[in-house]
């Protein structure tokens, strides 16, 4: 439960971005604001402030003001307001941690189920697409495919999503995490094929499709319950990876990943700006972990899945 | 490649290239020697350490065009003619290398008669003669040098090797081994010729190098230096040349690191943090914004600021949606503050606004800024109003526009505020922001179709052809090819025309012809606003402090051979 409600209230202040950042902090998290200023206790004070130290090199983003009202965070080096960014980018990063979990869940319980219950060619055939995508480091692999389709977007006949479409990282990341929750859920449907439940269905006449649908898939579903939040963390942390190495989420759109891009080079002066998306990352993915443990708990106790996150 | 492309030209030679004339001409004090380094053989010694976030690409001196090699070249490779090495306005002249003197010039400035040095040997211990200068200048063309088709172009037989490169005769270098002498006959007069020679692409190399790209293996030179090993993953080593001996400080000195190493693969804040801490000599990379403000007040002693003759520009092309109308691409000039751009590359003591394609000091340069309210001589500021007004009558409102820069933190912020500029003047702008190994090559092909980019160009030599001829001429632009350096596919046959006369007034009259560039400068960017240039930077080197005698040259910067470590 505290996972959950963890959860609930980061969903729910990203979900309240755009009234915060037109209400309260009365910022465009996307617009640069080079030359723009704000104040601070009574003073106006550039956003990008020229050092005047030593040689005079360099110009800074303010600080944290710690004042909800503006610049919480403190700017980046854009001089937008990190804080209004960081809970923008929370949408991006659960929107699409929550999509490819989605999308990979489905497209790898069909896949698992028609593999596990037909068998022989088809098993084989699918088990050896699971094995060569399983093969490839994971991140390489989506880091490949980022970079081949961010620079043209993918066109498939009438399908074409453009370079810097939020669909292009779902993708993705679904697709190269089909093998990690397909073949348990292979092996899961092989074993329920051979219960006699289902040999009574078989022996009854009933369709395969039937059987599939009413007998195998209630079976099969807590399994993929519990994977589901295990993999919006997992996605979540995969799409941050590719934002963080500009292969992911393209700005000005923003994610916590491109967030702590941003804040890299801020680092030594100005820390907050990649360490407030850090903390996001970490507090929700332990949040899904704990979420997604409790499922198994009260779906699944004895499941024997395949690791945990 | 990090567009740190260098060129150098000789202006004092081409003012003294008269046509016609048969007389040796030299653009160096006839004291150029005693203005030389002095060496200082109790420095002698040690290992350089330089650091670089990412290997530079080819190690052949005839293909690569980075500042990054450029540097190691200069101490490895030596071509007939070289860049005066001293620091200093000196460091653009021209004076003779592996050749005994400057050419003797005749023939209508046409034909280049060199006299090859005796004695000298590469460093495989082969000796150099004058069949290795005439294979060296044909392979320019074999192995597809990045300027083969500008640069050398005017060499008599360049035509059929540029056309059938594998077969390249150039009948107009003609050599004979009794007298050591070469002469090099050229179809018109160039002003630019022993600028041209002088860099490394003018290198050169035994006639048994490859007719091809070397790739990661060295090829033997000349200079004090050779390269020993070459691993684009971790290193690049330098060991000294065993078979050196000065001929000519001026054009070759002796080095001080008995090693000279570039190590890849750290990131530019580990580079400073190393140092920092005396673990290494140099950051090659541009220093990170963030730590300018510490640097600049901690280690002002070990940061040296060069003014630069370069420029960040944002090149349009011309020839697609929605830049190919000139509306749009004069709201673009309209709506780009320059000084906010200053500001992210690190503030006003770092770079300065530009409005022309002719960096301020530099030949032809005309101070002008044409898309601002009101137009006038010094930048202003933008006008968003106006531009927005533009971007409406134009009829591009709402097109969607990408903009490719770098990944680097520097570019990748300068794009994202132009994005976002873009977006409000009624576009619908992202950024793709690429790797520095990929994208200057990616937003030269037109196949890649990019609307707008983020570049920057360092100028070879001092003459105003090398910004506007190599950049904006019909002969750069190669559709469909990696290296059509001219980014905006902007061709105006009547201004290439005027390109031509501007490049024959520099031979007999350098004021009308840079008079007459500075015209083509604002027929190009006043006239059609082709690019969006933003500002010319100043170069910042950070050593550490157990790292003396920092020299910086105009043509290679930062002098690394004659760095001590001891």
């Amino acid at each position: 439960m505290a996972g959950l409600g963890v959860l609930i209230f980061i969903v729910t202040i990203c979900l309240l971005a755009p009234i915060y950042a037109h209400n309260i902090a009365h910022t465009n998290p996307f617009a640069s604001n080079i030359q723009g200023s704000t104040f601070i206790n009574g003073k106006r004070v550039m956003l990008l402030q020229q050092n005047t130290q030593g040689l005079g090199f360099g110009v800074t983003p303010i600080g944290p003001t710690w004042n909800f009202s503006h610049y919480f965070l403190g700017a980046d080096d854009q001089g937008r307001d990190v804080f209004a960014r960081l809970l923008y980018g929370g949408r991006s990063s659960l929107l699409i941690g929550t999509a490819s979990a989605l999308l990979c869940c489905i497209v790898a319980s069909i896949l698992g189920l028609i593999a596990g219950y037909f068998g022989g060619p088809i098993d084989w055939l699918l088990s050896r697409v699971f094995d060569i995508i399983w093969a490839f480091p994971i991140y390489l692999l989506a880091i490949s495919l980022s970079v081949v389709l961010l620079t043209s977007g993918l066109n498939i006949g009438p399908l074409h999503i453009g370079a810097g479409s939020l669909f292009l990282p779902i993708l993705i990341i679904a697709a190269v995490f089909i093998p990690y929750v397909a073949r348990p859920l292979r092996g899961l449907t092989m074993s329920l094929r051979e219960r006699e439940f289902i040999q009574a269905a078989i022996g009854s006449g009933s369709s395969d499709l039937r059987i599939l649908w009413k007998e195998i898939l209630p079976n099969a579903a807590p399994s993929v319950i519990v994977f589901f939040p295990l993999m919006v963390a997992f996605n979540m942390l995969t799409e941050s990876a590719l934002s963080f190495l500009s292969i992911g989420v393209q700005p000005p759109a923003a994610s916590w990943g491109t967030i702590i891009n941003d804040g890299l080079g801020l680092l030594y002066t100005r820390p907050w700006v990649a360490l407030a998306p850090g903390i996001m990352i970490a507090i929700t993915a332990v949040s899904l972990n704990i979420l997604g443990d409790g499922a198994r708990d009260a779906f699944d106790p004895k499941a024997k899945l395949r690791g945990s996150i | 490649m990090k567009k740190f492309r260098l060129m150098r030209i000789v202006g004092a030679f081409a003012a003294t290239l008269l046509v016609g004339s048969s007389a040796v001409t030299s653009s160096v004090p006839a004291s150029a020697d005693s203005s030389s380094f002095t060496y200082q053989p109790s420095h002698a010694g040690g290992t350089l350490k330089l650091l670089a976030s990412t290997a530079g690409g080819t190690l052949d001196p005839q293909v690569n065009y980075t500042l990054q090699y450029w540097q190691l070249f200069q101490a490895s490779y030596d071509g007939l003619l070289s860049f005066h090495k001293v620091s200093g306005q000196s460091s653009f002249d021209v004076v003779p290398d592996l050749a005994t003197a400057l050419p003797i010039v005749s023939n209508g400035g046409k034909t280049y008669t060199f006299t090859l040095r005796k004695g000298i040997k590469f460093s495989n211990g082969a000796p150099v003669t004058v069949n290795d200068v005439k294979a060296s200048l044909e392979r320019l063309f074999k192995v597809s040098n990045p300027n083969a088709g500008s640069w050398y172009a005017g060499i008599v037989g360049a035509t059929a090797c540029l056309a059938t490169p594998a077969t390249c005769t150039l009948s107009g270098v003609v050599v004979d081994p009794s007298t050591n002498k070469v002469v090099i006959n050229l179809t018109t007069p160039d002003a630019e010729f022993a600028d041209q020679l002088a860099t490394p692409f003018g290198s050169v190399l035994p006639a048994t190098a490859p007719s091809k790209d070397s790739g990661t293996t060295p090829i033997p030179g000349t200079g004090a230096y050779y390269f020993k090993s070459y691993n684009p993953n971790t290193k690049l080593v330098m060991l000294r040349n065993p078979n050196f001996k000065v001929w000519s400080a001026a054009a070759q000195p002796q080095g001080y690191p008995d090693e000279i190493d570039q190590v890849f693969s750290n990131t530019p804040e580990s580079e400073v943090t190393m140092v920092e801490n005396n673990q290494a000599n140099f950051v090659f990379d541009p220093l990170p914004s963030d730590r300018l403000s510490q640097l600049s007040s901690k280690y002002a002693n070990q940061l040296h600021v060069n003014t630069l003759t370069a420029i960040w520009y944002m090149p349009m092309n011309v020839n697609i949606a929605p830049f190919n109308n000139k509306l749009a691409r004069e709201a673009v000039n309209y709506a780009i503050d320059k000084n906010a751009a200053v500001k992210i590359f690190g503030g006003s003591k770092l770079a300065s606004p530009v409005c022309t394609i002719l960096p301020p000091g530099f030949p032809g340069h005309v101070d002008s800024c044409p898309f601002q309210t009101p137009a006038g001589s010094t930048y202003s500021g933008p006008d968003l109003a106006k531009a927005k007004a533009l971007v409406k009558q134009s009829g591009t409102s709402g097109a969607a526009v990408a903009i490719v820069a770098t990944n680097d933190t520097v570019n990748a912020a300068v794009a994202q505020y132009a994005a976002s500029v873009l977006n409000q003047i009624g576009y619908k702008a992202t950024v793709k922001l690429l790797s520095a190994n990929i994208q200057f090559n990616y937003i030269q092909n037109t196949k890649n179709k990019v609307q707008i980019s983020l570049t920057q160009w360092y100028q070879d030599y001092p003459q105003a052809s090398d910004f506007l001829k190599i950049l904006l001429s019909c002969s750069q632009f190669h559709p469909g090819s990696d290296n059509s350096i001219n980014i905006s596919g902007f061709c105006n046959k009547s201004i290439d025309a005027e390109m031509a006369t501007a490049s024959t007034d520099m031979i007999s009259n350098p004021t009308a012809g840079n008079a007459l560039w500075s015209k083509i400068d604002q027929a190009i960017q006043g006239g059609n606003a082709v690019w969006a240039p933003l500002f010319t930077p100043k170069q910042i080197d950070f050593v550490s402090s157990g790292t003396g005698n920092y020299q910086f040259s105009k043509e290679f910067y930062m002098y690394v051979d004659q760095l001590w470590v001891k």
